[in-house]
């Protein structure tokens, strides 16, 4: 079982004026791990995708996608890199179909903006690309709806539809359980655990049942900072973690 | 028979129409005022490509209009006329550098500061002309010799610059509709949906919007050397930033996100200040002729949100009796 790091962040940090948001944390995240990041509402968890991903830069630290200094990439080099995400709050395209907001993002590997004369929707690439994604998503029966009109749950797996057409290597997954129902959550989890073994997997997630249900490992964050890290047991029997933030009984 | 087809068979039969309006009037009046909507239906398409297809509002969109047809006059000789083969892209390319140029800087700033930013350089190049010798000053120029392509294409003649008109405005617009289908244009599609998700699926958006800023200009470049042509006569009112203001009120009334939109908005927009602007229906009125034109842009943005394309729309809810208006027409062609 190969565990290769495919991404590797060290001690990031962001600062907004006084306010540390993100103090120095260190992550790996390697293929065939599914990496949870937890922490109370404000912890940085978020802050942390974006610095990741390139969309505010970094105060401090380094950033290494499949072996490469990214630092000072910008967001779509990292994202053409292999580096896919997905948005806590839905970022879709709300007034295209299902179809064609996996057939955008999948546009992004073969985007040929010269080629006036032939139709996006013939293009190849992208059209076999955005089927592929919108199937292992589960998409398939809404593919010519229009995106905006989706179920919440559906909007979410479209998040993720779309992160797949781009065919990413590591995946930066913010919040995807978000107001799911029980039986959306068991189907994402589901295809978290097909993902897992092509990719790099970054969780952050609020539901603790499904977080000590699919990761390999864990990090809890508290006011920017990294308090523990390990696997869920680890995690699990941490008095300090429990102190802070899981609360007595749990 | 499907929507597509019932709206491409509107369009083609318009410009049927077109083709044939200079035998159904034959009145010098009527095809000179159709010529002129048409050259001003191509600077709305111009504009629609940015505000409706990219989502940039460009409030500077006049510049590149007055460029082309300051271009057209400045750069044919006064021996004879040039050739329609250089001097038409060398207008449209001259409106299209300004815009390569302001596009690379307005761009970098996003939402109210984009359609302040595109004000100010529109208005730079409306005072240097307005206040250098460069083009005449406030007075304008005269163009000695329309452009001719050989022997055939004389532009002296109002029915051949009629039909020269109405083939650059079928050629816009279906050269708009190719690159809206295109890779491309979907692209920018998806920049005015959601420009955070282009950047994060991994699409640099700035060259997209500079490029779509550029042909913009270039467009509005061809209407602005259309005009000049037609006119035989420049001023610095072409750069006026009321032009670039008519211009977004064509697309909005017309109805944004739709080529035809833009084409259904210059009409209407000429046609109803005509009508305001006529003696014999308003007599002494007629001098107030915006308070009409005013009035009427307000009612048809209020009752029809989505311009007049979507007025069928309304009337097939309103007959059915649901009364429910469609409150967003979703882009076409998102498949």
């Amino acid at each position: 079982m190969s565990n290769e790091i495919l991404l590797r962040g060290q001690g990031i940090t962001r600062r907004w004026g006084g306010l540390v948001a993100v103090n120095r944390v260190s992550i790996e995240l390697s293929r065939n791990c599914l990496h949870a990041v937890i922490g109370t509402n404000g912890a940085g968890k978020s802050t942390l995708i974006n610095l990741l991903s390139g969309e505010i830069p970094l105060s401090e630290g380094t950033v290494e996608l499949l072996g490469n200094d990214v630092t000072t990439w910008s967001q779509p080099r990292r994202a053409m890199a292999g580096l896919g995400r997905s948005y806590q709050r839905n970022t879709i395209f709300p007034g295209f179909t299902v179809f064609e907001n996996c057939r955008l993002a999948a546009q992004a590997k073969a985007q040929k903006g010269w080629n006036l004369w032939q139709p996006a929707n013939r293009c190849p690439v992208s059209t076999h690309a955005a089927r592929e994604a919108a199937h292992r998503a589960g998409l398939d029966k809404v593919l010519d709806r229009t995106a905006g009109l989706l179920s919440h749950g559906q909007k979410r797996q479209l998040e993720i539809a779309m992160c797949l057409a781009t065919g990413p290597r590591v995946l930066l997954l913010d919040e995807p359980l978000a107001g799911m129902g029980a039986e959306e959550t068991g189907r994402m989890l589901t295809l978290l655990d097909e993902l897992r073994p092509d990719h790099a997997i970054l969780l952050v997630e609020h539901d603790m049942d499904a977080v000590f249900r699919v990761a390999d490992r864990i990090t809890v964050m508290v006011n920017g900072t990294v308090i523990a890290s390990g696997n869920p047991d680890e995690i699990r029997n941490s008095g300090e973690v429990r102190e802070a933030y899981l609360g007595e009984g749990h | 028979m499907t929507m597509v087809n019932q709206k491409a068979i509107f369009v083609a039969l318009f410009f049927l129409v077109l083709l044939a309006y200079p035998w159904l009037d034959g009145g010098s009046y009527g095809i000179d005022l159709v010529t002129k909507i048409m050259i001003y239906a191509i600077f709305a398409l111009s504009l629609e490509l940015l505000v409706g297809s990219t989502g940039l509002v460009c409030f500077g969109q006049a510049a590149f209009f007055g460029i082309g047809a300051y271009a057209a006059v400045l750069l044919s000789g006064e021996d004879g006329p040039a050739s329609i083969l250089w001097l038409l892209p060398a207008s449209a390319g001259a409106a299209a550098l300004y815009a390569l140029a302001v596009g690379s800087l307005s761009l970098r700033t996003k939402g109210v500061y984009f359609i302040m930013v595109t004000l100010a350089f529109a208005q730079m190049a409306y005072f240097i002309v307005h206040d250098t010798p460069l083009g005449g000053g406030t007075d304008g120029i005269y163009l000695y010799f329309r452009p001719i392509l050989g022997e055939w294409l004389v532009l002296d003649e109002p029915l051949v610059m009629y039909m020269f008109s109405l083939f650059c405005l079928v050629g816009t617009f279906g050269f708009l509709g190719v690159l809206l289908r295109s890779r491309f244009g979907r692209a920018l599609a998806g920049i005015k949906e959601n420009e955070q998700r282009m950047l994060g699926t991994g699409f640099v958006t700035y060259p997209y919007k500079l490029a779509a800023f550029t042909i913009s200009g270039a467009l509005a470049g061809l209407a602005g050397f259309l005009f000049a042509v037609k006119d035989g006569f420049v001023n610095p009112e072409l750069l006026n930033w009321h032009l670039s203001g008519a211009a977004l009120v064509m697309i909005i009334l017309g109805g944004l996100g739709h080529l035809r939109g833009a084409i259904t908005g210059a009409f209407a927009f000429m046609l109803l200040q005509e009508f305001f602007k006529s003696e014999a229906i308003f007599g002494e009125f007629a001098r107030h002729w915006h308070l009409g034109l005013g009035l009427v842009i307000i009612l048809a943005v209020a009752f029809l949100p989505s311009g007049l394309v979507g007025l069928p729309d309304v009337l097939r809810s309103r007959l059915a009796g649901s009364g429910v208006v469609p409150l967003k027409k979703l882009p076409e062609g998102g498949r």
